[in-house]
């Protein structure tokens, strides 16, 4: 889809804003919204690439101007009312309960298959890698362009890239399609290149820094071949 | 008072009051527990962060057949040193030279090498960074990091829209010739890994 989170090349946004010594968590309430991550993985709310999406889906003005974990709290409500486990008028009546009582503790229940995944997960991640049997179209050297179409749904082809023209310098193998796995489809593996672009392809004469160059991710489907 | 958290959309009680109601359900319908919370944060506040790519940096620029293998196979090397997992499943190390600097972007999320710089900083996951990063990185690494490169040096973005994980090798400092794989580690700052600081700086 085309929403505001595709941010590559926007202008109007300000300086970096960087915090001497900013600690890991910068609230209280960013270590559960942290945590909610794995634990809804876990329970089969979403795969990386709908959670992505279920981000990507909020007020615009609300993405640009709220907390990056208020991202991942948005998407958790979203998925967590699609799977029948959250239930949005229950969850104002007592978001409106924990503002009168902001220190009521949490139910003390424990689940050491819970912890058990969590520490796997850690460890060892979600490779999204996937064997396939496709033949790749491309290979290392190919010019290549971005097909410049613009779909609805979840995609990484960002709108910075769409119908330009670059290199490919990595052949990386298939791995889960999030075109596919990301609006609710299968993992339908597609082979993964990485393409060079150089920054006057990218922002014109008028406009690119002198020497720089762009390398950006892409699923075979979103290319063409460029002769 | 102001908090690093505050935004012009809610107040700190009333994000803290949502987040805790969802949590509560989440822990009622068998989802979470505040255990596995205390746990995550233990991890990302003590155990994993970049401290450990700094570890790997510094044995890259004193061991030469382990920097090869790191640019080689970046997810292999770093197991060898027992570095790796969530969000690093697949690394691929960029070795930043006289001629070529690298830096990481995520333009269309966050994504961030956690196994190797822990989780990412809060300017690298806001608008302003993922935006300008792409049209105008001399720019920002001069006026944003006051980092500035001359431009013979070409600078190369690494824009993480896939599931593989990037970050940088830095440049070994000038005149560390003498120090230990323990003393290079410790000039090894998360910013030099991200690719907006050279090593050795603050």
């Amino acid at each position: 889809m085309n929403g505001v989170f595709d941010l590559g090349g926007t202008d109007g946004l300000g300086p970096v804003v960087t915090l001497e010594n900013e600690p890991v968590f910068r609230a209280e309430w960013e270590k559960p919204a942290f945590a909610m991550f794995a634990s809804c993985f876990r329970a089969g709310f979403f795969g990386v690439d709908a959670f992505r999406h279920g981000i990507e889906k909020m007020d615009p003005a609300e993405y640009l101007l709220s907390n990056y974990y208020e991202h991942w709290v948005h998407t958790v409500e979203h998925y967590g009312e699609k799977a029948g486990v959250i239930d949005l008028d229950e969850l104002e009546r007592r978001t409106q309960h924990y503002l009168a009582n902001p220190d009521e503790p949490l139910a003390d229940r424990r689940d050491p298959d819970l912890l058990a995944f969590v520490d796997a997960a850690v460890t060892h991640g979600a490779d999204a890698r996937r064997e396939a049997d496709k033949v790749p179209q491309y290979k290392v050297g190919d010019r290549v362009t971005v097909i410049a179409d613009s779909p609805h749904g979840h995609t990484r082809r960002a709108r910075y890239v769409r119908g330009r023209t670059g290199e490919i310098t990595g052949a990386h193998g298939t791995y889960i399609y999030p075109d596919s796995a990301g609006n609710g489809g299968p993992e339908a593996p597609e082979h993964l290149y990485t393409v060079r672009f150089t920054g006057l392809e990218l922002w014109g004469p008028q406009t690119a820094e002198p020497n720089t160059v762009t390398y950006f991710d892409v699923w075979e489907p979103y290319l063409t071949l460029t002769p | 008072m102001t908090a690093p958290t505050d935004t012009p959309l809610r107040t700190q009680a009333e994000i803290a009051a949502r987040v805790k109601a969802l949590e509560s359900m989440l822990i009622e319908k068998g989802v979470m527990t505040t255990e596995a919370v205390d746990r995550l944060v233990a991890i990302y506040e003590n155990e994993v962060g970049p401290q450990l790519g700094a570890q790997v940096v510094a044995r890259a620029w004193t061991d030469p057949e382990f920097k090869q293998r790191l640019i080689a196979d970046a997810t292999a090397a770093c197991a060898e040193m027992g570095i790796g997992g969530l969000q690093g499943e697949e690394m691929i190390v960029l070795e930043n030279t006289d001629t070529v600097h690298n830096a990481i972007v995520c333009t269309l999320c966050s994504c961030y090498p956690w196994p190797v710089l822990g989780l990412p900083p809060n300017w690298y996951k806001m608008p302003a960074y993922r935006a300008r990063m792409v049209r105008e990185p001399r720019t920002v690494l001069a006026e944003d990091f006051g980092y500035v490169l001359p431009d013979a040096v070409e600078i190369r973005v690494w824009d993480s829209s896939s599931e593989l994980r990037y970050w940088v090798l830095p440049k070994r400092p000038e005149g560390t010739e003498g120090l230990s794989e323990t003393e290079l580690a410790a000039l090894v700052t998360r910013d030099s890994m991200i690719g907006v600081a050279p090593a050795g700086s603050r």
